[in-house]
């Protein structure tokens, strides 16, 4: 914990515009760079920001939910994403799609199974790395 | 904190203990379908697919052998689990005992049944494990936790042998179907690989089935409660190595390999067997010799495998499973209702336990070999079966009739002695046990003299059907019949019964005189066991204390210089450090922006090395890091450069997080390392040497060519990267995150651990 009236001024904003810049990443990846492994990173980079200016405990009030149980959650997204494919007959981790409001120019907007497991990927990183470094923060 | 678990009293039986009936006498009703089928010749293919890209299926071939296996196993295992609702139903852990027994009978039956290798395999290993379980059942002891211990690893290692077995003769046949492979016995023998399966194989079986030299684990088993070393010690599980041998004899068989094997390594464990049977003093230890000794001639005459020979296994295979699981029980109604199963303290029970008697002599009259029991018909055809063999006659009958003559003096001292004469003082009053302790001795012995009295039903049902699936032949005819002439067959039974009666009258001073030879000789294979186990934990001990110093410096010196030696040596043995670089062309090409990175990452590395505080040091590694992703982003890979960046971003934050508390120390005072120097150089020069020559060949760009084609079309994705991370290789992926969950929970653990361990050390210290 830093003791710095810019830093904790400036964190309020970093904090927000870090996560809300996560998740575009997050949802951005399927065709541009980004992905849940590019925005857990950044969404992590943010908290981390946060327990530097406020100290951990804060950090911990202000995520409400303990890190590693967000990483748990995370794998069981991805493994849920996964398993899906077997109602349709397919084998485990393939793709399943859904395109609402298709019509014969455009697909419109796809819902797929791909994405809820990068969703699992995204919560993982973000879970585990906070994990490390609130602990790492409480013990030094 | 005393636990009254072990006080809770819990009725006979309960639901655990009907359901542990019904389950396995259901499932021999169920068998009993298929016996009409299967004695007609028939070969009945079940199955479905399971793992088909790899052609694992989930397959049972229901023939002669498999069934003959699955009807004893069901059979039996009803009469054992009734048995033990009576022997251990009021015990606290009683409905765990009927899991780990149903799990066991699931692996026996999968095993005998399947026709897939693979699948062979994995109910091979369920019958490793829940064996473990249940001669560990008693958990309490540490002699029950040794010797299940010793059956885990001995018959575990074997089952990796085996494994390693079925991979090869898969690769061979070119398939895993059993059934298709028994067809291709020629190739199979013909094939230069066919030495190295059948020794895998053997391994295998001859630990499962305790053949010498690792037969001791064995009679250690029997510190499971006896109704377990009725069922799997005697008349299932250890002959799950037989079956193996059995099955696979059309593939494998009919080779001078095989051949002498498994006539050796059976008759040497056959008379070895029979002679430590005689000189124990524990009846159960007795029959546990003797199971040994069974062990052996089935493997004698599965390596014998001429058609009498074979027939007679299978006959044997019957006439033992019987007998055998009948006088297990009826020792452990004998020490369920006296308290002891020492032979010396033991006498005159007939008068008080009639039924436990009756059933127990029907069964020890079969085992001695006596007409009219199905006993005598087994004798009767190993005696033909050894006579009739050109190569081994006098070795094969030999080991039989010493076998025979002994088992007949074990079946004396396991049921005549402790039942007849004048009652003796025992630590319980003696008396009979419930009807459902004795019913199993009862229906086991009657079946031993029925079959005996009708030899065409065994041979019509059972016998003809297994002999045919052994033997590869379905035009055999089997015969058998309980007595047609005098020839050298029965002569030798009489001679045995003589031999047997001698053996007995003087079979005290007999077993002294043993005692007196086992004491004098100097292989002991039980204690060095022990010397193999301890060796292995010193070994352990030692390269751990080598390996794992503690000391960090330590630890990255061993990496990267195992690195380097690894990837130099390879290159280097590889030819591959012949490479021509014309340095001036390759600068030539590079643009400004391009010398602006190398400087900064050369200019970071530079300060890493050389600055006498740690947080620059942090700093300038990072700054090496950051350049890195400076080029990523140069040519074109932005998601690898983000994620470098972010990645590098927070290293720095959490070394500098931990480094902050430091003492704050002048590493400019620190002596300079040259082996480090040396070293890191030797690393970077290896890598860079890699690099280099990777890129002289011609990159194989088909991989990345079908993911630029299929991206969009099948996946809806245009990043390449994500979609090969998210949808192409997403189940390497789920690895991956699961591996950094588990990274970071240990890391958590550990953190925590120190701290906690702290603070309790703190308290404990104030108090």
């Amino acid at each position: 914990m830093v003791n710095s009236i810019i830093l904790n001024a400036a964190t309020r904003l970093l904090v927000a515009l870090l996560l809300l810049f996560s998740v575009f990443m997050l949802l951005r990846g399927h065709n541009l760079p980004g992905g849940g492994f590019i925005g857990g990173l950044i969404g992590a980079t943010g908290f981390i920001l946060y327990a530097i200016a406020q100290g951990a405990e804060a950090t911990r009030a202000a995520l409400r939910v303990e890190p590693q149980n967000i990483a748990m959650v995370g794998l069981g997204i991805a493994l849920c994403a996964g398993g899906f494919a077997a109602f349709f007959g397919e084998a485990f981790f393939t793709g399943q799609w859904l395109f609402i409001g298709e019509t014969e120019e455009d697909k419109g907007l796809p819902i797929s199974s791909v994405l809820v497991f990068d969703i699992g990927v995204y919560l993982v990183v973000f879970g585990s790395i906070l994990t490390l470094v609130l602990a790492l923060e409480e013990e030094v | 904190m005393a636990s009254n678990t072990a006080e809770v009293p819990r009725k006979a039986g309960g639901p655990a203990g009907w359901i542990s009936v019904a389950v396995p006498a259901a499932l021999f009703a169920w068998f009993l379908q298929y016996v009409g089928p299967v004695s007609e010749g028939e070969q009945i293919l079940l199955g479905i697919d399971w793992v088909p890209s790899m052609d694992i299926r989930l397959s049972v071939l229901i023939d002669g052998l498999s069934l003959t296996f699955a009807l004893l196993i069901a059979g039996i295992g009803t009469l054992v689990t009734l048995f033990s609702t009576a022997y251990l139903g009021k015990h606290p852990d009683y409905p765990r005992f009927v899991l780990f027994l149903m799990a066991f009978m699931v692996g026996m039956l999968g095993l005998v049944l399947s026709d897939n290798l693979i699948a062979l395999f994995v109910f091979w290993e369920v019958t490793t494990i829940s064996s473990y379980l249940l001669i560990g059942f008693d958990n309490a002891s540490a002699k029950s936790r040794r010797s299940a211990l010793q059956a885990l690893l001995l018959t575990g290692a074997g089952g990796l042998a085996l494994l390693a077995g079925m991979i090869l003769l898969g690769h061979v046949a070119g398939t895993f179907e059993l059934s298709e492979i028994l067809t291709q016995g020629e190739a199979i023998r013909a094939h230069p690989l066919y030495v190295p399966i059948v020794i895998l194989f053997l391994l295998g079986a001859f630990t499962k089935s305790a053949q010498f030299p690792f037969h001791f684990w064995l009679p250690n088993a029997m510190a499971a409660p006896t109704p377990v070393s009725a069922y799997l010690h005697s008349a299932t599980m250890v002959k799950g190595g037989v079956y193996l041998l059995a099955r696979v004899n059309p593939a494998l068989g009919d080779s001078e390999l095989w051949f002498w094997t498994l006539i050796v390594a059976g008759g040497f464990t056959t008379v070895f067997a029979s002679l430590l049977a005689i000189r124990q003093t524990d009846i159960k230890q007795v029959l546990a010799y003797t199971t040994l000794m069974a062990l052996g001639a089935l493997t004698l005459f599965i390596g014998t495998g001429s058609p009498d020979a074979i027939k007679g296994m299978m006959v044997f295979l019957v006439v033992h499973s019987l007998y055998k699981a009948a006088l297990f029980l009826m020792i452990g109604i004998v020490d369920h209702e006296t308290g002891t199963r020492e032979v010396d303290r033991l006498r005159g029970l007939g008068r008080k336990m009639p039924l436990t008697f009756l059933g127990g002599a029907l069964a020890a009259i079969s085992m001695a070999g006596i007409p009219p029991f199905v006993g005598f018909i087994g004798k009767e055809f190993l005696y033909k079966a050894g006579l009739g063999h050109e190569q081994a006659t006098v070795w094969i009958t030999g080991t039989i009739f010493a076998a025979s003559a002994l088992m007949f003096v074990a079946a004396g001292i396991a049921v005549l002695r402790p039942f007849t004469g004048r009652l003796s003082d025992t630590p319980r009053p003696a008396h009979e046990g419930p009807w459902v302790m004795w019913i199993g001795p009862l229906i086991l012995g009657a079946l031993s003299l029925g079959f005996g009295l009708f030899p065409d039903m065994v041979e019509r049902f059972l016998v003809a059907p297994g002999t045919w699936a052994v033997y590869g032949d379905y035009d055999y005819t089997v015969d058998l019949y309980l007595f047609r002439e005098v020839n050298a067959a029965f002569l030798l039974s009489l001679a045995t019964f003589a031999t047997g009666i001698v053996l007995y009258l003087v079979h005290a001073r007999l077993r002294a005189a043993l005692a007196r030879i086992i004491a004098a000789n100097p292989v002991k294979f039980d204690p060095g066991w022990d010397r193999l186990i301890d060796g292995i934990k010193a070994l352990a001990a030692w390269q751990t204390r080598h390996l794992q110093s503690g000391v960090l410096q330590r630890y990255m010196l061993i990496v990267f210089a195992t690195l380097t030696v690894a990837l130099g040596g390879t290159i280097w043995a590889q030819g591959a450090l012949d490479f021509r670089i014309d340095f001036a062309a390759e600068f030539d090409g590079l643009l400004f922006k391009h010398w602006a990175v190398l400087i900064f990452i050369t200019a970071g590395a530079l300060l890493t090395a050389y600055t006498g505080s740690r947080m620059t040091a942090i700093a300038a590694l990072g700054v090496v890091g950051i350049g890195v992703a400076l080029i990523f982003i140069m040519f074109s890979a932005p998601d690898v450069a983000i994620t470098q960046l972010l990645v590098e971003t927070l290293v720095v934050v959490l070394v500098a997080v931990a480094m902050l508390k430091l003492p704050n120390l002048n590493l400019g005072d620190e002596p300079r390392r040259p082996g480090h120097a040396v070293l890191s150089i030797a690393t970077g020069a290896v890598v860079s040497a890699v690099l280099i020559a990777v890129l002289q060949g011609d990159l194989d760009r088909r991989i990345t060519d079908y993911f630029e084609v299929a991206s969009w079309p099948d996946a809806y994705g245009r990043n390449i990267v994500n979609v090969i991370l998210v949808d192409f290789r997403a189940l390497d992926t789920f690895g991956e995150i699961a591996v950094v969950v588990i990274a970071a929970l240990a890391a958590y653990a550990l953190l925590r651990g120190t701290r906690y361990g702290g603070d309790a050390a703190d308290k404990d210290g104030g108090r």
